[in-house]
C-alpha cells in the first residue's frame, strides 16, 4: 500500500548539504505493522515526513496506494513525540476537530467524540484542556483522534518516548487493540528495540545518517499479543538479539 | 512588539505594595489620605505661587482654571468637544486595529510577500506618523476624517507589528498536523493560526489605546474647529492659559478612563489567557 522507491532526501543548509535518507526501497502492506529503528537522528523521522508529504524526497518517489505523494497525504494520521493538540480547545473539541473541518454538525460531531473518548479511557475528562492532562492523558486523546478521524495510515514519530515504562506498556496495548479494530496500516519509528518488536509485524533497522535499511527481520509472534508477558518468551530473546546484533554496530561507530 | 506576558500596566502602584507584609489594608488607607493631601498641597502651592511668585498670565491658578471648567460644564460647549476627540479615537482605533490584524495575518502567512515588502513597512514605521497629518488635511479635509486618518495609521503598525509576531510564533507542528487533517488554507488561518495568535493580537490593541487618542488630538490641534485638541491650540492662541490647563485636565482624565477601560476588558480576557496557555 506504501511503496518507496529508491527515495532519498538531503536538506541544504548554510550552503552544506546535509542527506538525512539515502536510497529507501520499501514496501509496506496494508494493515501491515511496521518498526524503523535506528539511532537518534538519524533521519527515520524525515521517512514518515515523506510518506505524509510534508517533505519531497530529493529524488525517488513515495506512492500510496499506487497514486505518487504530491501533496499532504491526507489519508494518514500523524503522531509525534509532542502532542499537537491545540491548548485553547477543550479535549472533547481537539478529538472532534477533524470532524469540524470536514463540516459535520456540532451535535454529531460531538457524540463520535465522546463515543471514541470514553473508549481510550478518558470518560470524565471530556471538558479538560489539554494542559490540564498528564502526559499519557494527552497521547490517549492523540489516539482517539486519529481513531475518530478515520486514518488508513497511522504514521507515528516515537509517540511515546516520554512516557515511563509502565505507561508505554498500557499504551502498546491499547494502540494493537485500536489499530485491530480500526483495520490500520502503522509505520513505527522509534529508538526502543522492545517497543519495536512487541508491537510490529516487521522490523527495519535504520544506519546512521543518512538512513539505509541494514536489516530487515520479521517478527512472528503470534497475534494478539500479550504486550507485558511477550517480552519474557525465548522467540522474543532470540529476534531481540538478531537485531540488537546489527543494530550495535551503528552505536559502536557513533562511539569512535 | 510586545510579548503578550509583558505587563504595562503594572505602573508605581504594584511597586509600592510589593515587599510589604501584612499592614498593606492600613497601608492603603493612610497611602490614600498622603496622597490626597499631596494633591491639596500643590494645589495650594499653586494658588499661593500664581501672581506672587511667578506671573499668573504663565501659570494662572487652580481657582480660575476650576471656575473655566465649570462655566464649560454649565454650558455644554465642553461635552462637543469630548465627544469629537473620543468619537475620532474610536473610529481610528477600530479601522487601524481591523487593518493591522489584516495586515499582520496576510503577511505572517505569506513569506515571500513580507519578505518583499519589509524594507517598505521598515521604513512607514521609522516615520513618525505624526509628520503624515498634513498630508491627511489635504486628502480628509479639515473634518473628522483626518483626525480618524491619523489615529488609525498610529494604532495600525502596533497592531500589525503584534499580529506579524503572533502569526509568526504559530507553532508549525499545529499547523502541519491540521493539513494532514484535510483543513483547508482558510481553515488553518481560522482554526489554528487566529487562535494561537491571539494574545498577541490583544496585546497589541491593549497598547495601542493610548496613541488613538494622542493621534486624535494631534490631529485636532492641526486642523480642526471642535475637539479637545483644537480647544487647547484655540485656548492657547487667546492667552488663555486657564483654559488650556483645563483642557489638559480634561484629556488627562480622558485617557486614564480609556486605559481603565482597557484594564477591564483585559481582566475579563484573562480567564481565556489562563485556558490559552
Amino acid at each position: 500500500m506504501i511503496d518507496l522507491r529508491r527515495v532519498s532526501k538531503s536538506f541544504r543548509k548554510d550552503d552544506e548539504t546535509v542527506d538525512a535518507v539515502r536510497d529507501i526501497n520499501l514496501t509496506i502492506a496494508q494493515r501491515e505493522i511496521v518498526a524503523v529503528i535506528g539511532p537518534s537522528g538519524c533521519g527515520k523521522s524525515t521517512l514518515l515526513n515523506m510518506i505524509a508529504g510534508l517533505y519531497v524526497p530529493t529524488s525517488g518517489q513515495v506512492f500510496y496506494k499506487g497514486a505518487r505523494i504530491s501533496d499532504v497525504n491526507a489519508n494518514v494520521g500523524y503522531m509525534t513525540q509532542k502532542d499537537n493538540l491545540l491548548p485553547w480547545r477543550t479535549v472533547c473539541d481537539n478529538v472532534a476537530f477533524p470532524l469540524e473541518l470536514s463540516g459535520v454538525a456540532r451535535g454529531e460531531r460531538v457524540e463520535r467524540a465522546l463515543g471514541v473518548i470514553n473508549h481510550v479511557g478518558l470518560k470524565g475528562f471530556e471538558h479538560r484542556y489539554p494542559h490540564e492532562l498528564s502526559g499519557g492523558m494527552r497521547k490517549r486523546v492523540c489516539l482517539a483522534r486519529m481513531l475518530l478521524y478515520g486514518a488508513e495510515t497511522a504514521l507515528l514519530d516515537e509517540p511515546f518516548a516520554a512516557l515511563d515504562a509502565q505507561l508505554k506498556l498500557v499504551m502498546h496495548d491499547l494502540l494493537l487493540r485500536l489499530a485491530n479494530e480500526a483495520g490500520q496500516t502503522v509505520v513505527l519509528v522509534t529508538h526502543d528495540l522492545m517497543e519495536a518488536i512487541t508491537l510490529a509485524d516487521r522490523v527495519l533497522v535504520c544506519t546512521r545518517r543518512p538512513a539505509k535499511l541494514a536489516l530487515e527481520q520479521r517478527i512472528d509472534l503470534p497475534r494478539p499479543r500479550d504486550v507485558l508477558n511477550v517480552r519474557f518468551t525465548k522467540e522474543f530473546k532470540d529476534l531481540y538479539d538478531v537485531l540488537w546484533e546489527r543494530l550495535r554496530l551503528e552505536y559502536q561507530e557513533d562511539r569512535l | 512588539m510586545t510579548a503578550p506576558e509583558a505587563d504595562t500596566s503594572a505602573g508605581l502602584d504594584a511597586q509600592a505594595g510589593a515587599g510589604e507584609g501584612a499592614p498593606v489594608a492600613a497601608g492603603r488607607g493612610f497611602l490614600l489620605l498622603c496622597q490626597t493631601i499631596l494633591g491639596i498641597g500643590l494645589l495650594a502651592l499653586w494658588q499661593l505661587a500664581s501672581g506672587r511668585l511667578v506671573d499668573s498670565f504663565f501659570i494662572s491658578n487652580p481657582v480660575d482654571v476650576a471656575q473655566r471648567l465649570i462655566g464649560w460644564i454649565a454650558d455644554g460647549s465642553i461635552f462637543l468637544h469630548i465627544w469629537a476627540t473620543v468619537y475620532a479615537t474610536l473610529c481610528g482605533f477600530v479601522i487601524g486595529a481591523a487593518g493591522g490584524v489584516i495586515l499582520g495575518i496576510w503577511l505572517g502567512v505569506s513569506p515571500f510577500t513580507s519578505r518583499l515588502l519589509s524594507p517598505y513597512l521598515n521604513a512607514l514605521n521609522a516615520l513618525p506618523k505624526v509628520a503624515l497629518a498634513p498630508l491627511f488635511v489635504l486628502w480628509f479635509g479639515l473634518g473628522i476624517q483626518s483626525k480618524v486618518a491619523l489615529a488609525a495609521v498610529l494604532v495600525l503598525f502596533l497592531v500589525f507589528l503584534n499580529t506579524f509576531a503572533g502569526v509568526r510564533e504559530v507553532d508549525q507542528d499545529l499547523v502541519d498536523s491540521a493539513r494532514l487533517m484535510r483543513a483547508s488554507r482558510f481553515q488553518v488561518i481560522a482554526k489554528v493560526i487566529m487562535p494561537s495568535a491571539l494574545s498577541w493580537v490583544f496585546a497589541g490593541l491593549k497598547i495601542s489605546v493610548p496613541y488613538a487618542l494622542i493621534g486624535a488630538v494631534l490631529g485636532e490641534m492641526i486642523a480642526a474647529n471642535r475637539g479637545l485638541g483644537y480647544l487647547v491650540q484655540y485656548s492657547g492662541s487667546q492667552f488663555d492659559t486657564a483654559g488650556v490647563f483645563a483642557v489638559l485636565i480634561v484629556i488627562a482624565l480622558l485617557a486614564m478612563g480609556l486605559n481603565a477601560f482597557v484594564d477591564l476588558i483585559q481582566n475579563r480576557m484573562q480567564r481565556w489567557r489562563m485556558t490559552g496557555r
